[in-house]
């Protein structure tokens, strides 16, 4: 048995807490409000300094589902996968996702450039089936975003949920609606840690606190990139625990949405036989995914298979069982 | 960078008379402005002109304590006065200095323990002002070993090669640079340097620009504090400039705002 090694140093810094949804007493509807962060060490060394809040798992939701989704993921979500608002109860009720993430697709103006008011209508329904916090993220389309989306801030004043993704080319228009709604935003770089903190600081410098912006690093799936962004990840989080504040924010990752595009979920085993069972193989895919994510210090997983969710959320729980010891 | 700010100084004419008034309005400002610049501790030193010295120092720490938080270094060639500031501070203080006679040094090491103070400790004795790379690296080795022995965490110890001025010993200025590098490799854990940065322009015009060029080939050469004006901006700048290059932050284009955001105490 290997010496316990003594402590010479710790971190000076810790990881901002964000609050996600706000109860009654606060303005809000949410019946469980949910902290991610805090973190004063790297990843689960619980030896080393305070892990306050498990990571937490955001199902992933469509306003409209894509029609190119693999088999495996369409059988698991039989059915429920057409109503958004039975969807997002069902991941949450049935499946045990902490909160869910809902993409409004489909404003996009290429695709059902669905009205603004059917977007807002959708997720006031979802915050009256679902009583957890909300991720809510646009279509992608920087113009189209930014008409909608501060539309939803609005009509959600007081949720505290979190939009996303503010970008370096378009920022402004959300993070002043998400600052005057007092909601959270998600700052997305292209696994790139030098721009992260650069828009980390245009976004506060906006006036947004700190405690209320988390980073989207842009993961790429296993086999795409994923070590990549493992070590833009590993070296962020180094800098914010020896002390830089604009790299001291919480990690979002998209793991659902990137691992189901990779051609390893996605084939069928009759056109690849040596691979496998696709069902089996899909749900892996994003589980190894999310499971490396988690060990660079995601604070956040957003997922898509039910299986999936329910691997992963039990190796949370099993590896914060040391947080107790 | 540690970085330790000098203006609490009575050599200048506005602590002077601060200090005559018992203003503590404009020393409590002074050290405010220091602090939110980017100062990691403070410098106090009275002055050559004070009348007491020991009250004056102690006033100067009740009223900059008062104020900020953060340590501050008591700058006085008297070692009452360095005793009756350490009884006054609440919070952390660094002792400014020491030099390498061994009645002093030792009595330095002593007060250090006591107050558990960091001390700064100068490769210079009775002796003479050092001539030399290897006389600063003996008087420096004599240092750690008298530390080691009075039982001083290597942590709480600043070796300062003696930094001086650009006008009178320009012939040394490159051993020093090299001995701030040399010093790692006494002890382990290697043990930490500062300089008194002014020095090198005592005397001189252009200043700042002297202050600044010798601070960021200091940095290269691992300095790791150092007693400086942190509202000199254009140091500053440069300072956190060399910490970029030498990789100890991460790069983003308003890096400078970056490191001051981080700095701030909000």
């Amino acid at each position: 048995m290997a010496e316990e090694l003594k402590m010479v140093a710790t971190w000076s810094q810790a990881v901002c807490e964000m609050r996600l949804g706000a109860g009654r007493q606060e303005g809000g509807s949410r019946k469980a409000a949910l902290t991610v962060g805090g973190e004063e060490t790297l990843p689960f060394l619980f030896k080393e300094g305070a892990l306050p809040h498990a990571p937490l798992i955001a199902a992933e939701i469509f306003d409209i589902p894509p029609d190119d989704d693999p088999e495996a993921l369409r059988c698991d979500l039989k059915g429920i996968g057409k109503d958004p608002a039975a969807w997002a109860k069902a991941m949450v009720e049935d499946v045990g996702a902490d909160l869910v993430c809902v993409k409004l697709a489909g404003i996009h103006p290429d695709g059902a450039n669905a009205p603004a008011d059917q977007a807002v209508g959708l997720v006031k329904k979802i915050l009256g089936v679902v009583d957890r916090p909300l991720i809510v993220l646009g279509c992608g389309e920087a113009g189209r975003d930014n008409e909608v989306l501060p539309l939803v801030s609005e009509a959600t004043k007081g949720e505290r949920l979190l939009f996303g993704d503010a970008v370096q080319e378009n920022y402004k228009t959300l993070t002043a609606a998400c600052i005057a709604d007092g909601h959270n935003i998600i700052a997305e770089s292209p696994i790139d840690v030098n721009i992260a903190k650069q828009l980390n600081i245009l976004i506060s410098d906006l006036g947004m606190p700190l405690d209320r912006i988390i980073i989207n690093p842009t993961i790429g799936a296993l086999g795409y990139g994923l070590e990549y962004a493992y070590s833009i990840m590993e070296r962020a989080r180094n800098a914010a625990l020896s002390g830089d504040k604009m790299l001291a924010m919480p990690f979002i990752c998209f793991v659902g949405q990137e691992s189901w595009r990779a051609k390893e979920a996605k084939v069928p085993a009759s056109e690849s036989p040596a691979w496998g069972d696709q069902r089996e193989r899909g749900i892996m895919w994003e589980v190894v995914t999310a499971m490396s994510c988690l060990q660079a210090g995601a604070d956040i997983l957003t997922m898509r298979h039910p299986q999936a969710i329910k691997i992963v959320k039990s190796e949370i729980q099993e590896l914060m069982k040391k947080a107790r010891l | 960078m540690y970085i330790i700010g000098e203006l609490i100084n009575g050599m200048y004419r506005n602590v002077r008379e601060a200090l005559a008034e018992r203003d503590a309005t404009a020393v409590k400002a002074l050290a405010r402005r220091q602090v939110e610049a980017g100062a990691d501790a403070l410098d106090i030193n009275c002055g050559p002109l004070s009348k007491d010295s020991v009250q004056d120092m102690c006033w100067l720490v009740e009223t900059i304590q008062s104020e900020v938080a953060v340590p501050l270094c008591l700058d006085s060639t008297k070692q009452a006065v360095i005793e009756e500031g350490l009884k006054a501070c609440r919070g952390k203080a660094v002792i400014n200095s020491t030099t390498a006679d061994a009645d002093k040094l030792d009595a330095y090491l002593g007060l250090a323990l006591k107050h558990r103070a960091s001390l700064i400790a100068l490769t210079v004795d009775k002796k003479g002002v050092p001539q030399d790379k290897e006389r600063r690296l003996d008087l420096a080795a004599f240092i750690l070993e008298r530390a080691a022995g009075a039982g001083l965490d290597a942590a709480e110890l600043y070796l300062d090669p003696v930094l001086l001025p650009v006008n009178v010993a320009q012939n040394q200025l490159e051993d020093i640079l090299r001995v701030i590098g040399d010093f790692k490799l006494l002890t382990t854990p290697a043990p930490k340097s500062v300089v008194g940065l002014s020095n090198i322009s005592q005397g001189s015009k252009n200043r700042s620009i002297i202050n600044r060029t010798f601070l960021v080939m200091a940095q290269a050469a691992g300095l790791e504090a150092a007693i400086l004006d942190p509202l000199d901006q254009e140091l500053m700048r440069s300072l956190i400039t060399g910490a970029l290059i030498l990789n100890k932050t991460i790069y983003c284009d308003s890096y400078i705002e970056a490191y001051l955001k981080s700095k701030s105490r909000s």
